[in-house]
């Protein structure tokens, strides 16, 4: 039987990655109760995902902080409506949490951008990020022999990540040219921390080649993959492998912000410097404002928790931090540009939308991503277009529709479950009017 | 002589085949563990975890007779029944 949990915070933070923590630390040191919600098993994000919250240098002293503060941390927890301001809705296993907010605060990170070729739908193929993440849960990879291939810091990230977990990192192939890249690096010399962070991800990529120009063009095998074509230079190579961990740069996960209809600038919600949207009372950290990896998030979260809970003067001390970092995010989007070739991977019979299994010769010949869902179905399954929306945009420059609730599958059970508690505050509001 | 403890094994089972796994593992790593894939998509393709992290679905399992679990945000608990496809 589906329960109805209620909680009422004076700061909901939703997302546990360390934009998330840092908000939801720094809020509730400024002597607010305040709620931290995730739809992941743990608190941590992508990033810190699993054990390494309690391991991980950077995480360790966040994850003492975020205890010491008492933030009530509610895991396992994805939310999916807005009925009214001030209250969000989120299923947790078989019951519905309603959780009451003065002051809002959006950290929900980013996903893997993917793109696809022939063969990207076979088991085995997995993202960069998604890889390391299934190590993180428990996956051995110890002699795998592993392909890493797309485009972004990540990836480099991710290859350092599962040679130390003993795997046989074949390759990692980047689509960027050495020239791009190498203006990227020279971008970098401002920044001493991104440099010492770059020097350390080279050392643990030990013998591992490194290859720019290079991105995947096919994934064999029969039941899951054997095989991956790549090319390089205009030459084309075929390399065995477990496993290809492909991911091409992160998108930003907006829907919650868009639901709230907090504005968004070039695919990243908007906010000012105290990382305030455009709704009043709530604030965006993180990776959804803008691609600037841990640094920042931890800047901005750290912003957006004092800037909730109106301690303006704490906030103000970041920004300078702030501001630098920004610049960086900027470079970063630049340099790992798609270069236009990538759009000629998927063939006719490509699947683009996995989850309809829409292949790429039913969506050509629409023009609008809303013209393709109504016909084809794609971006219409459990997904939403998380996975296709960013993959037709690049594709075909579809820009996607406005985002309606439920933002994730839920029973409709648990739809029907809060309709009643909502028609009540409904009521209360009314009558107090 | 000393040796380290053994991490903790919570005991599953995979499309009726037991599978003792370490505490922390998620149900996603279970199944590629038992070497098979999550579910068949619609036109009848074998799908495994992409994104690994609860966005793409594709990672759906049925668990403890509960269909479309995604497996990559559930951490294996003691008598977990896990029902891919096949």
């Amino acid at each position: 039987m589906n329960r109805v949990i209620r909680q009422e915070f004076d700061v909901v933070v939703v997302g546990a990655g360390p934009a998330g923590m840092a908000a939801a630390t720094c809020a509730a040191e400024s002597g607010l109760h305040v709620g931290m919600v995730d739809d992941n098993p743990g608190i941590g994000g992508q990033i810190w995902r699993g054990d390494t919250v309690n391991s991980a240098a950077e995480a360790k002293p966040w994850a003492q902080r975020l205890a010491a503060a008492k933030v009530d941390v509610v895991c396992g927890t994805r939310v999916f409506g807005n009925p009214e301001a001030g209250v969000l809705l989120a299923e947790r296993g078989p019951d519905v949490c309603e959780l009451k907010y003065r002051k809002l605060v959006l950290a929900t990170g980013a996903r893997e951008r993917f793109l696809p070729f022939s063969g990207w739908t076979l088991p085995n193929v997995m993202g960069a990020g998604g890889l390391q993440a299934m190590v993180k849960s428990g996956l051995p990879i110890e002699g795998k022999r592993i392909v890493v291939a797309g485009t972004g810091p990540l990836l480099l990230a991710a290859a350092a990540y599962l040679r130390r977990h003993r795997a046989n990192v074949l390759m990692v192939c980047e689509q960027q040219s050495w020239t791009a890249l190498l203006r990227f690096g020279f971008g970098l010399l401002g920044h001493q921390q991104k440099i010492r962070q770059a020097m350390s991800l080279r050392r643990d990529l030990g013998g591992t080649p490194f290859m720019p120009n290079c991105w995947p063009v096919e994934a064999l095998g029969t039941d899951s993959l054997e095989r991956v074509v790549i090319q390089r230079n205009g030459k084309t190579e075929t390399i065995d492998c477990d496993y290809l961990a492909c991911g091409f740069h992160l998108v930003p996960n907006t829907e919650i912000a868009e639901l709230l209809g907090c504005r968004i600038r070039n695919s990243y919600v908007n906010v000012d410097e105290f990382q305030q949207t455009s709704q009043a009372d709530i604030f965006g950290a993180g990776e959804i404002t803008g691609i600037g990896g841990l640094d920042l998030s931890i800047v901005e979260g750290q912003i957006a928790g004092f800037a909730a809970a109106g301690n303006k003067d704490a906030a103000r001390k970041f920004f300078k931090m702030q501001r630098n970092m920004r610049n960086f995010a900027r470079v970063m989007d630049k340099t790992f540009a798609l270069r236009p070739e990538l759009k000629r991977l998927a063939s006719p019979a490509t699947i683009i939308c996995r989850c309809e299994d829409v292949p790429y010769s039913r969506l050509s010949r629409h023009t609008s991503w809303r013209a393709a869902k109504l016909e084809t179905r794609c971006g219409m399954g459990p997904c939403q277009g998380r996975v296709c929306g960013p993959a037709t945009r690049f594709l075909f420059g579809w820009s996607p529709d406005s985002v309606r609730p439920p933002i994730f599958p839920t029973s409709l059970e648990n739809l029907a479950v809060v309709s009643q508690p909502i028609a009540e505050h409904c009521g209360v509001a009314g009558e107090r009017g | 002589m000393w040796k380290p403890a053994l991490t903790e094994q919570v005991s599953v089972s995979v499309n009726g085949i037991p599978l003792a796994v370490p505490k922390g593992t998620t149900v996603a790593v279970a199944v590629l563990l038992k070497g098979a894939s999550c579910r068949k998509s619609v036109t009848g393709q074998p799908r495994g975890p992409l994104c690994g992290m609860g966005i793409c679905f594709e990672c759906r399992v049925e668990i403890s007779g509960t269909p479309h679990c995604r497996s990559c945000q559930i951490v294996c608990e003691p008598g977990m029944g896990i029902r891919t496809h096949e």
